[in-house]
């Protein structure tokens, strides 16, 4: 949760929140990435791409 | 109050400990962990500083990372941005990385805290300083002034790659920042990377290949490259270079630029094309601060100036500027690079985050940079004895004797003494030292010695009352991060057939009454010694002195290629036995290598990843 509260801060400061949608997919897709290392996620994977 | 500093997980991890402003302990954890920049988590280099002031973790008051996560996967995201749909093979290669660790980099440096004191909230004690700062800070809080303009460049930090700072007594502010991707430090990394040497580490053997050649693609590089402005800032065209999208550093339209493909490391042989490239670079990276350094002396208007980042190890460009008088004091940090970040960040927090008054030591605060670990007689005679090692102790005076009778009889020597140096020079603490007027003894150390390639120079340390008698240089140099040339009257006058030679043929001509460390153009990297910052070293060379005239040593680090440096008694032993050198002096321990167990020998050539 301090995780979220210290990154919105850090979009606040630097008046970024326009990254914060990207952010939002990339987080998801590179956790995706990362749990379809080997994983049973991974045919998910590629009928994304 | 108790700051500790730390850089980690790029490369060369590092811990730093300061107490209340003074530095007391700084080390490269790539020393304990005896692998070439080692960039995990620091906690052999934290357990040695905490030893060295005899505290634990619960006593320090804050600790301080050298860099920004955020602000890094800002730039990084914002890169791809403006590069997709190009890059998607490398950003998906690095998302995974940042998703997993590195955007969580807090937890992960608490979580690693935590593995050493649990019962510790670390939380409260984390600072970040930003890249740069933590450079920045290095270069001026141990500098000897009150007030100097403060440079630093290297590849890149978060966003910034070159910035201008003024510091003034306990404060640094940040005045102007170039930003990524125009890299000073990535544009010489994409030289070093296309002519066959490995990026972050091969930097130094473009600089020492770049005397061979002639600068025949300035033009080239300015026309196409990299556009400078009269004030030093300057932009690079994306459209030859393919770090921003790919794993590589150039693209083919660099290639075509240049004629030929980048060369395979370690299978294609070096040519004079290379050796042109690095001479052409190296005269675009030296303009290039020059003129940085000229504007930032007319704006800021300080007489002093202090140098960090990966750049400022770029010596011949250091030394241009001190030759150049722009300003009139020049002081470089001597672990410039991101290891460096750590001390840099630990002093940031100290004097500007927590305000604390700051006291301008009139040498400077380094100690010579001799922050690592040292060892008593008992721990070495333990360590030798536990390693096999035949050996001798004899008192101080005698141990110098008979080690310059040693340099005087030609003989390499593995020198280990005091306490180890911080930064990637060894400066008389782990050094191989030489006799420099021994015509062959470049080509030996290279081959024999260091497993390294043949056109590597070699640098001198010279007592510093006879600087000015053998090298045009005024003024101290006790870092070896400045390059001078050596006084005419100890130059060899060339023959005309050996005027004629070209490239690496200019390697065995004997150009100097000291050839061992005079480079092709006649340079050398300087270090200066002084009785005060390192007594035995300096009586070692005074004694050497005494029988040869000449008052200078060669000294190379006490590694082979890509080894780090040596860290305790027992890899100085293995190293000694794994190479040609011909002696061992571990502080008051004398060995040699006849009188050892010769089935204690070892192949050390190959056992390292090459750098």
């Amino acid at each position: 949760m301090s995780f979220v509260s210290e990154f919105y801060n850090f979009l606040k400061v630097r008046k970024k929140f326009w990254l914060a949608p990207m952010i939002l997919v990339l987080v998801l897709v590179g956790g995706m990435l990362v749990l379809a290392k080997g994983s049973a996620i991974a045919p998910f994977v590629y009928t994304l791409f | 109050m108790i700051i500790l500093g730390i850089s980690a997980f790029y490369h060369d991890s590092a811990a730093a400990l300061v107490k209340d402003g003074e530095i007391i302990a700084a080390a490269q954890e790539e020393r304990f962990t005896r692998k070439k920049h080692d960039s995990r988590f620091p906690f052999y280099a934290i357990e040695y500083c905490l030893n060295e002031l005899g505290i634990t973790l619960s006593d320090v008051d804050y600790i301080a990372f050298y860099d920004k996560p955020f602000l890094k996967f800002e730039r990084l995201l914002e890169t791809y941005l403006a590069f997709a749909p190009k890059g998607f093979k490398s950003f998906s290669a690095s998302l995974p990385v940042w998703v997993k660790d590195k955007l969580f980099q807090k937890k992960t440096i608490i979580d690693e805290l935590k593995k050493i004191d649990s019962s510790i909230d670390f939380s409260s004690k984390l600072l970040f300083s930003e890249h740069h700062q933590s450079h920045a800070a290095s270069a001026f809080y141990p500098s000897p002034f009150e007030k100097a303009v403060v440079i630093t460049m290297d590849g890149v930090g978060e966003w910034a790659t070159t910035s201008i700072a003024v510091g003034d007594g306990k404060t640094l502010t940040m005045k102007e920042e170039i930003h990524f991707p125009h890299s000073l430090g990535l544009l010489y990394s994409a030289f070093t990377y296309y002519t066959g040497f490995k990026v972050n580490s091969g930097e130094y053997k473009v600089m020492g290949l770049a005397p061979y050649g002639e600068p025949k693609y300035v033009d080239k590089i300015y026309e196409h490259l990299i556009d400078v402005k009269e004030d030093g800032s300057f932009k690079l065209n994306m459209d030859y270079f393919d770090y921003c999208t790919d794993l590589k550093m150039t693209n083919d339209k660099f290639d075509q630029l240049f004629g030929a493909p980048a060369r395979k490391p370690d299978v294609s042989p070096l040519t004079q094309r290379e050796m042109d490239l690095a001479a052409s670079v190296q005269v675009v990276v030296e303009e290039v601060v020059e003129k940085l350094c000229r504007s930032a002396k007319e704006k800021y208007g300080c007489e002093n100036l202090c140098l960090a980042g990966g750049v400022a190890l770029n010596c011949v460009a250091n030394g241009k500027i001190v030759a150049k008088n722009i300003f009139k004091n020049v002081w470089v940090q001597p672990a410039a690079g991101d290891a460096g970040g750590s001390l840099g960040a630990a002093l940031a927090s100290y004097y500007h985050h927590l305000g604390n008054e700051r006291v301008v030591h009139p040498e400077d605060a380094m100690k010579g940079s001799y922050l690592g670990p040292k060892y008593e007689l008992e721990d070495i005679t333990k360590e030798l004895d536990s390693v096999g090692a035949k050996y001798q102790v004899y008192d101080e005076s005698d141990v110098l004797e008979k080690t310059a009778e040693l340099l005087a009889n030609k003989k390499a020597i593995g020198w280990f003494q005091g306490r180890m140096e911080f930064g990637p020079r060894a400066l008389g603490g782990r050094s191989i030292i030489a006799d420099p007027s021994c015509e062959k003894m470049q080509k030996t150390l290279n081959l024999k010695v260091k497993f390294r390639e043949s056109f590597r120079p070699f640098a001198p340390s010279v007592l510093e009352e006879d600087v000015t008698n053998w090298f045009d240089y005024q003024g101290k140099s006790p870092y070896m991060l400045m390059v001078a040339p050596v006084k005419e009257q100890h130059r060899r006058a060339m023959s005309e057939s050996e005027l004629k030679l070209f490239g690496i043929e200019k390697l065995n001509v004997k150009r100097s009454s000291i050839p061992a460390i005079t480079h092709v153009d006649y340079s050398a990297r300087i270090q200066t010694v002084t009785e005060k910052t390192n007594s035995r070293y300096y009586h070692v060379i005074k004694k050497f002195k005494e029988k040869t005239d000449i008052p200078i040593v060669v000294n190379t680090s006490f590694n082979v290629r890509g080894e780090p440096i040596v860290c305790t008694p027992t890899d100085a032993f293995k190293c000694f036995m794994g190479t040609h050198l011909d002696a061992l002096v571990v502080e008051n321990c004398l060995l040699l290598k006849e009188s050892q167990d010769q089935t204690l020998l070892e192949r050390y050539e190959g056992k390292f990843d090459l750098d």
